[in-house]
């Protein structure tokens, strides 16, 4: 970046860090300065790499033949029927493109799901426990998983076998939601030290940039 | 006017189901084209996005609501940088590049590094050992930020390997259950929608 | 009010400035504290050891401007070991905004390891549509890429002679901070039977561990300590290992501020 667009940069981040004081002028002015570009970015992506490659070329700006004519068509019409929405009694036909989109990730879900996570970790759940002293974390997994997925089993209330199982399980999810939590403090703390270091480094030049 | 819509989905959700398991290429082509068309739909659903933003942020100026010069701001920013990347595109040394890496890239850090500072006053406030459950998970949190990082290890030179104890064993198990239940609900929610069952995603009737 | 209350009640502004000494001090004054490298880390360091000179490795950095204080570290250390194996290098993204962010990433790794463009790298640019992308790249990578980003076409780039789909590719790499990890899973590991190493946030990392149980994906480096540690195994001295010392003390101020609130509160409970 060059000198301008550093102080551009510090300037902007401070006007966030203004935060921690108190809402104020300056921290807004970035907040929305932040929406608008971020949008006005989106929108001019989606325009060069989607629409431009996959509805522009093939219909008008060419080459066309008729089967790209086509495959090109299908999209830009439920893409223009999408943006119908914009217009209240346009919300029926707009359901079309909805429903095509919908359809769509459904169908990946299902097989995905199935196959990459639900399939693959109970066939590893399902197996035999480690030699020596590894047996007891093999149990203990076991354990932790049977447990949790009884707390998760809400069609029958948490009582007797069932709701010993629950509690035991409600521990289990407590020490992992405690280490997401530590792992949550570690990514925080990780982005601010990345900010500080470019005030400065980049900015102040009071840390060498080597 | 609904069934229309329902039954489209009932087909499409099925063709990819169906094209999952023909490994022709002729079948995986069809595929490839048909979640192209999916991206084509999700930039236009990009487009409707921004002329929502567009009118409310309009609406504010328009009625000089409290912060309405803020959303002059909005506007002018998002068409100055739309205009700007579809005239001259995004790539690597344009002018919309530039603006992004001196303005967004700095303010969408620093927003998330906000959050630490809030995470620690937060965690000062709120975070209690009012029962079993609550300190254990205190507990494990304090362990693991010692633990993971260099001062741990200065502390204890078992804290390593027993914070990656606490990663294998009962965070595993408890992260495993996690994943089969999310899988369960996204097979089960994927499966009524294809089958019309739910029909939420048509909006309301009327 | 007893001295503990007064704790208790201390302003929030307080605690901020605590938390940004403890940020700013480290990195002026550093003390370069160790760095262990842990084992997760370890076996995604190894499983690239492990390949042949020549390999084809096809990473995708899937991160945004917000995230890349823990990723971009990590993705040079990456892209480096990769280089110094002498691997071919093919490299995507699924974020608008990646290659911002990528093509840096590529320029600085290859400078410092003598690797050049198209010889020992090809960067294809950004593609939208997670899965479409990863399931078309099953088929045929040049339909979804038929140019690179610098808009030569795939058929003169030389590394990618013979290359067209995931079975000319002995391992994915994954750089992210969102579910496209659960994609490259679901599709690259599961469906294709891809050997898989992930590079994750902080947040995400814990929940990819039951992953690396069964073997679907084949090493974990998470946030700004797994690509510290990675940094550590290529000694390099990056971004990553110079925030450690800072990571270190603002944890346990954030630590010692928990402990404290929890003992204030019992000592008052007790008086009252």
């Amino acid at each position: 970046m060059s000198v301008v667009e550093t102080w551009i940069a510090a300037f902007l981040t401070l006007c966030i860090f203004s935060f921690l004081y108190r809402d104020n002028p300056f921290y807004r002015f970035a907040e929305h300065l932040f929406v608008g570009v971020a949008a006005g970015y989106l929108l001019a992506v989606q325009y060069q790499d989607v629409i431009v490659p996959n509805v522009w070329m093939p219909l008008v700006a060419g080459p066309h033949t008729p089967r790209s004519i086509f495959l090109a068509l299908i999209p830009a019409v439920l893409g223009v029927l999408m943006l119908a929405r914009v217009w209240e009694r346009m919300a029926g036909p707009a359901r079309w493109a909805i429903a095509f989109y919908v359809g769509i990730y459904s169908g990946i879900a299902v097989p995905g799901y199935l196959q990459g996570q639900i399939f693959a970790q109970l066939s590893d759940a399902v197996k035999p426990f480690a030699p020596g002293w590894g047996a007891i974390n093999s149990a203990l997994v076991l354990l932790g998983l049977l447990t949790v997925l009884a707390y998760f089993f809400f069609s029958a209330p948490h009582r007797g076998i069932h709701g010993a199982g629950a509690r035991i399980g409600t521990w289990f999810l407590m020490v992992a939601f405690g280490a997401s939590f530590g792992y949550t403090v570690m990514a925080r703390v990780s982005l601010l030290i990345s900010r500080v270091q470019f005030l400065l480094r980049d900015w102040l030049h009071l840390i060498p940039t080597t | 006017m609904r069934s229309g819509p329902v039954i489209l989905t009932f087909l499409v959700g099925t063709a990819l189901i169906a094209l999952f398991f023909i490994p022709h290429h002729k079948a995986q082509a069809i595929n490839a084209e048909l979640l192209v068309w999916a991206t084509v739909i999700y930039a236009f659903a990009l487009i409707l996005g921004s002329i929502s933003l567009w009118n409310t942020h309009a609406r504010k100026i328009r009625l000089k609501t409290e912060g309405w010069p803020y959303s002059l701001v909005t506007l002018f920013a998002l068409v100055v940088v739309t205009a700007l990347g579809v005239w001259q595109g995004v790539g690597e040394g344009t002018v919309v590049s530039r603006i992004y890496n001196m303005v967004n890239s700095p303010l969408a850090s620093t927003m998330f590094a906000l959050l630490a500072f809030f995470i620690a006053s937060a965690a000062f406030r709120a975070f209690r050992a009012r029962n079993v459950e609550a300190t254990l998970l205190l507990v494990t949190a304090v362990l693991m930020m010692i633990g993971r990082v260099s001062i741990g290890e200065f502390i204890w030179k078992g804290f390593p390997g027993f914070t990656e104890w606490l990663l294998d064993v009962p965070n595993l198990a408890a992260k495993r259950a996690i994943a089969i239940g999310v899988g369960l609900g996204a097979v089960s929610i994927g499966l009524k929608i294809i089958l019309g069952i739910e029909r939420g995603y048509l909006g309301r009737s009327r | 009010m007893s001295w503990m209350a007064r704790i208790l009640a201390i302003d929030r502004r307080v605690i901020f400035v605590l938390v940004g000494l403890g940020t700013a001090i480290p990195l002026l004054w550093p003390v370069n504290l160790p760095i262990t490298v842990t084992p997760r880390v370890e076996a995604a360091y190894q499983t690239i050891e492990a390949l042949p000179a020549g390999s084809t490795v096809l990473i995708s950095m899937d991160y945004e401007p917000d995230t890349m204080a823990e990723l971009q570290p990590m993705s040079i250390a990456v892209l480096r070991h990769c280089f110094r194996r002498n691997l071919k290098l093919i490299v995507i993204t699924l974020y608008p905004a990646g290659p911002g962010l990528v093509e840096p990433a590529l320029r600085l790794a290859a400078a410092a390891e003598g690797k050049e463009r198209n010889k020992d790298y090809a960067f294809l640019g950004y593609k939208s549509g997670f899965q479409a992308v990863m399931i078309a790249l099953g088929e045929s990578i040049r339909q979804q890429f038929p140019v690179d980003f610098y808009k030569t076409p795939l058929d003169s780039i030389p590394i990618l002679r013979g290359v067209n789909s995931y079975s000319k590719i002995d391992l994915v790499i994954n750089l992210t901070a969102s579910t496209a990890a659960d994609y490259w899973i679901q599709f690259a590991a599961s469906r294709y039977h891809k050997p898989l190493i992930l590079g994750v946030t902080a947040v995400m990392a814990t929940d990819y561990y039951p992953y690396l149980s069964s073997r679907q994906i084949l090493g974990l480096v998470g946030g700004m300590k797994g690509a510290a540690e990675y940094e550590k195994r290529m000694d390099i001295f990056g971004d990553a290992r110079r925030g450690m010392d800072a990571q270190s003390l603002v944890h346990v101020i954030i630590a010692g501020l928990v402990i404290l609130g929890n003992a204030a509160l019992l000592t008052t409970r007790k008086t009252a």
